[in-house]
């Protein structure tokens, strides 16, 4: 019996030491997570809070007067039209993309994925350069557009193409390394039972990474109606026309229109709130199916 | 049998060539066709005129002033990202969850709306900006707003690729280590950090690349002049509105060519770093 007290007297003696070792004592504890939250919040916290306290300085009238107002109205409109465009286009070259790279093995695989994830190394400020060069005036088709009275650059098929080329990867880089871990044996087993290709894709693909899907179009939305450099390259600042909410809220801060800029931006503070609550949720259900290592 | 680039191994599932057809199609009129007309653009211009272009003393000024400062930032990044990593991962705390969502804010805001908020949180006479005024320091409209704009950018890549790495960090190879007698300052400068050097260097590169061409969050609080306080991406455009297409095509593509280096090295530094440190 003694021999047992002696025994359980070091073994916890044995996890007090390890404990000691491999965690730090109270004062380095509480001090670096005082430093922690106090970064997050002085960096994060402060500017969102910032934004919704300015949009509404002036009063509740002046900021619903300013997200009423239709050159507003008009951005809120293109922003979202731009985003139900670009989007799917992306979702749909997402899938693509994926169903290639992960069920299929071919040399050269690892330069597809290289190129897939391009547009994240390049300026957005570029991105859109890239399409001025092609589309614009002095463009290499330029005259022939001109010519054919078709409007690429400040218009909105343009804003359109540059918010495609910055948002590009979202989907199919959450997808690939996901399909990837699943393998093919599901869609194998399903074809060797008869179904066909479209019919494996929709009842044993798609299901196995619908989370992985939803989260990386949360992503591409999100930098969809967000996005700035890109589109103000292209877009020309038409107000009511060509002004996308992010630009809006850059003529209106240029303007001194504070209020009314923050206003605007709220709408936006609001929505990356939104997406990073559903982004929260996505990975604190569903973690286990959307792609395992996240690089973003 | 000698492999034919992007001819697949035989298998049983179809599609292969739709979908890879519809990805490369896709890939080329998107991205890479508009990327190699800057590239021939700029081709275009001859030697002469690409060189008189990237030493004027306006161009220099900007490419330091945005690799400078995005440097600065990265290294900020890399030392409270991964700060802000091992106290969302070791300590439990009340509230933790919410920062854990929270450190995606950058990723999910948009960036002019960053930038408007920074700038008047920075201004004189903004919340933090009127202690640093104080001071005797400017922060908005000078350099240092640059820095921290594009510190708040890049915070969630270092944080992002150090958390996954220091969640499966083995607990009982520090407590090997702490009973083989070393100290606990020994065992996170010889076990820790080692495991998590790979994966910081990463955050590091992906912060600095994301932060050379970030242009929305920076024009707001950088307070643009010439010389000073004008970022590249700032100058491309500055040079498109003066329909000076030679002068943004060059920039633009000396730029890129700096990124895609930047890439490269990013992944030089993996391989060496997993080879030296082990998996990452």
């Amino acid at each position: 019996m003694a021999r047992l007290d002696l025994f359980q007297a070091m073994a916890a003696r044995s996890r007090a030491v390890a404990a000691a070792a491999t965690g730090e004592s109270v004062l380095p504890r509480v001090l670096l997570t005082t430093a922690a939250v106090l970064f997050l919040v002085v960096f994060l916290m402060l500017p969102l809070v910032l934004v919704f306290m300015e949009a509404f300085r002036n009063g509740v009238g002046v900021y619903f007067e300013s997200i009423l107002e239709p050159d507003a109205l008009a951005a809120v409109r293109l922003t979202l039209l731009v985003a139900a465009i670009s989007v799917p286009l992306n979702l749909v070259f997402g899938i693509a993309a994926a169903w290639a790279v992960a069920k299929f093995e071919f040399p050269g695989k690892g330069l597809l994925v290289t190129l897939i994830d391009l547009p994240f190394s390049v300026s957005p400020v570029i991105a859109g350069l890239v399409y001025v060069l092609l589309f614009g005036s002095h463009g290499f088709l330029g005259p022939w557009l001109a010519k054919h009275g078709i409007e690429i650059i400040f218009a909105v098929p343009g804003i359109v193409l540059a918010t495609v080329f910055v948002t590009f990867p979202f989907v199919a880089r959450e997808l690939i390394p996901l399909m990837e871990e699943q393998g093919t044996g599901e869609e194998q087993a399903a074809l060797s039972l008869g179904a066909s290709g479209w019919q494996t894709f929709r009842y044993v693909t798609l299901p196995n990474v619908k989370w992985g899907l939803l989260y990386g179009v949360l992503l591409c939305n999100a930098r969809a109606m967000g996005e700035f450099g890109a589109v103000s390259v292209i877009s020309g600042h038409i107000r009511g026309l060509t002004n996308t909410m992010p630009l809006h809220v850059e003529i209106l801060y240029n303007e001194y229109n504070f209020a009314a800029s923050f206003a605007v931006a709220s709408l936006l503070a609001f929505l990356a709130v939104v997406t990073l609550a559903l982004k929260s949720c996505l990975e604190w259900r569903y973690g286990d199916q959307l792609a395992a290592t996240r690089r973003h | 049998m000698r492999a034919i680039p992007f001819i697949p191994a035989r298998s049983i599932i179809p599609g292969y060539g739709l979908a890879f057809g519809f990805t490369i199609t896709y890939l080329c009129l998107i991205v890479l066709i508009p990327i190699a007309g800057l590239f021939i653009r700029a081709a275009g211009l001859g030697p002469a005129e690409i060189w008189a272009i990237l030493t004027d003393e306006r161009t220099v000024a900007a490419f330091k002033l945005s690799f400078g400062a995005a440097f600065i930032a990265a290294l900020i990044n890399a030392v409270f990202g991964l700060l802000v990593a091992w106290v969302l991962v070791r300590y439990r705390f009340p509230g933790r969850r919410l920062l854990d969502a929270m450190v995606d804010l950058p990723f999910a805001l948009p960036t002019a709306v960053a930038g408007i908020a920074l700038t008047t949180l920075f201004a004189p006479n903004g919340w933090l900006g009127q202690f640093f005024e104080a001071q005797g320091i400017k922060i908005a409209f000078s350099a240092a707003g640059v820095v921290v704009a594009l510190t708040f950018i890049g915070l969630p890549f270092v944080v992002r690729t150090v958390q996954p790495v220091l969640e499966d960090l083995d607990k009982e190879r520090e407590e090997a280590a702490a009973t083989l007698g070393a100290s606990r300052f020994a065992v996170l400068r010889r076990v820790i950090m080692p495991t998590l050097l790979p994966a910081l260097l990463t955050g590091f590169a992906l912060a600095f690349a994301r932060a050379v061409g970030e242009y929305g969050s920076v024009i707001f609080i950088a307070g643009n002049l010439p010389f000073k306080t004008e970022i590249v991406p700032l100058l491309i455009i500055i040079r498109l509105e003066e329909f000076d297409y030679a002068g943004a095509t060059a920039i633009a593509a000396a730029m890129l060519i700096l990124a895609f280096a930047a890439l490269l090295v990013i992944n030089l530094v993996q391989v060496w770093a997993r080879r030296r440190y082990g998996a990452a």
